[in-house]
């Protein structure tokens, strides 16, 4: 079972695809459901609070705008735990979006250096896309699974 | 309840949207989203035509798209985006002129970091809300009976008396203890008068400390200073009707508000930086030796370009300020730097967040030094500006106007 990182971090499609696989998708809306749950904090809507931004200088300098460390606050620790990864670029909102361009940029550029392996797709425009695009998927994670095997 | 709709990007991941409903609901009014589906973010978006990356900004612009078409209907719209986002700031000024050019709907604009708490935004939120709620106090031209206004800002405080549409008497001192600040200054405008506080019909408070003074002198009306000092500005200068613009340079922050016929539509606010602000000036009287009432005659003979000025922070520009001084320039030049820099950084900072409408009503204190005024002038293309009688006493002439038929202390009695 490997950690896979997915992008955009909150693609449903993408986190059912690895679950099936029985890998563990690393994704938002588990960390957000972590917040939410958390009765201590009371911050609506997502319980995100000044704090957060102030984590996120982890991954972003104080220049970067609050929004940006915000979401690196949520999505950076799913990047340092992240064994592998899957970026679709070009995916429309319905498919998953974090909303805010410099914090893709910034996600997708952590993840391509942090020496694992890193699947990007182009998002597809019709059904034999479609098709060719889950198999690219099943096959790296298939090729992972064997990497596993061979380093247990 | 006040419809306040939020057209913004982050405000969630910035952790910062309950201060901002808290600001909100604090003045009786509800922040609400503008609801949209996917496909008509898309077909805004291109109908707008700016090509923002972020998808946020999309969500912006459609749900200001959605506002203009009328298919959501709020009283107000606050525009928000994360501070220093240079994307964000390119839409967030273009949705803004959108809304305004297309419809009549009062709209503010904030730029937010993490640090932003609801105390920052309530002077906003309670303008938004006083101008949807209490237009008819707004729409009034005219004084009557005996009321006083006192205006407690961050550096002086205010006090006037009128009297039958007429200023009788006016009140200032420097701001210590609220109560007693308010106190001294309305002691000297009663002065100028047979009158004391038993003789009003009615007491209005503006400025950061109106909630202490309104609930000490039981205060009539207590109200912001954004709506209060366009009122009182446009009544002075005798612009009731038509539109125009008022530019109040305070010691804390500055406001610029659109008017038109009499009644605010539009206002930014700026309180970032002390270099943009009056104590600049103020600081400045003070290294030239000078006293502030002759920092703005001295100005007026100087010329800016000769004294150099790399930065417009109170700290590091007054020092250029200091070092031009010692290798000889003239106390005129560098008054008058002084005074183009503040006007220049209210220019970059506000000015240009609005869209200015003629006359130019310029008030507060600051508009006594006649090198701002010249200086204001100056950076927007020499644009008449009008500074009234009394315009260093705003905040409680408009407190004064608006609280009189509100006030019925001598039909108690």
């Amino acid at each position: 079972m490997v950690k896979i990182a997915v992008y955009p971090p909150n693609s449903l499609i993408l986190a059912d695809l690895l679950e099936r696989k029985g890998h563990t998708p690393l994704v938002l809306q588990k960390q957000i459901r972590q917040k939410i749950k958390d009765p201590e904090i009371d911050s609506p809507p997502m319980n995100i609070t000044e704090d957060d931004p102030i984590q996120g200088l982890k991954y972003a300098a104080i220049e970067v705008p609050s929004g940006v460390r915000g979401r690196m606050a949520i999505i950076g620790p799913l990047i340092d735990e992240a064994e592998a990864a899957i970026v679709v670029d070009g995916a429309p909102y319905g498919f998953g979006c974090i909303g805010c361009a410099r914090t893709n940029e910034l996600s997708i550029f952590l993840l391509r250096n942090k020496g694992i392996p890193v699947l990007e797709l182009n998002y597809p425009t019709n059904q034999d896309e479609t098709y060719v695009m889950v198999n690219q998927i099943n096959d790296f994670v298939d090729s992972l699974e064997e990497t596993d095997k061979e380093e247990e | 309840m006040v419809k306040i709709a939020l057209v913004s990007c982050g405000t969630e991941y910035s952790g910062i949207q309950k201060e901002i409903e808290k600001a909100a609901n604090k003045f009786g009014a509800e922040i609400i989203l503008p609801e949209i589906d996917l496909d008509y973010i898309d077909e805004s978006y291109e109908k707008f035509g700016f090509s923002a990356q972020s998808s946020s900004l999309k969500l912006m612009i459609a749900r200001a798209m959605a506002i203009v078409e009328g298919r959501s209907r709020p009283d107000a719209v606050f525009i928000a985006t994360c501070f220093r986002c240079a994307e964000a700031a390119l839409v967030r000024n273009e949705v803004r002129r959108f809304i305004q050019n297309n419809t009549r709907i009062p709209v503010v604009t904030y730029s937010f970091t993490e640090r932003t708490k609801a105390d920052e935004l309530f002077i906003r939120m309670e303008a938004l809300a006083t101008t949807v709620t209490r237009r008819s106090i707004l729409a009034r031209e005219k004084q009557e009976g005996l009321t006083l206004g006192l205006d407690s800002g961050s550096t002086t405080t205010k006090a006037v008396l009128m009297e039958n549409n007429q200023v009788i008497g006016t009140g200032w001192t420097a701001t210590k203890d609220i109560i007693e600040s308010a106190k001294t200054a309305a002691a000297e405008a009663f002065g100028q008068t047979d009158y004391d506080w038993d003789d009003l019909d009615g007491i209005g408070t503006t400025g950061y400390g109106r909630f202490t003074m309104g609930q000490e002198f039981k205060a009539e009306l207590i109200q912001e200073e954004l709506s209060v000092n366009a009122k009182g500005a446009v009544y002075l200068a005798d612009c009731q009707k038509g539109e125009a613009t008022v530019l109040d340079i305070g010691g804390m922050d500055n406001k610029v508000i659109t008017v038109n016929n009499g009644i605010p539509d539009n206002f930014t606010m700026g309180g970032i930086c002390a270099g943009a602000s009056g104590r600049f000036l103020d600081m400045t009287s003070r290294r030239l030796d000078v006293d502030i009432t002759e920092l703005g005659p001295l100005a007026v003979q100087g010329d800016w370009r000769k004294a150099m000025l790399n930065s417009y922070c109170i700290v590091f520009g007054i020092q250029d300020l200091v070092t031009t001084l010692a290798a000889g320039g003239s106390k005129a030049d560098v008054a008058a730097a002084a005074c183009h820099s503040v006007s220049e950084q209210v220019y970059e900072q506000q000015l240009q967040e609005i869209d200015i409408r003629e006359p130019l009503i310029q008030v507060g204190g600051t508009s006594l030094i006649s090198g701002l005024v010249e200086a204001v002038s100056e950076t927007l293309g020499g644009i008449e500006v009008i500074v009234p009688e009394y315009s260093q006493h705003i905040g409680a002439v408009g407190a004064a106007l608006l609280v009189s038929g509100m006030g019925h202390r001598q039909d108690d009695k």
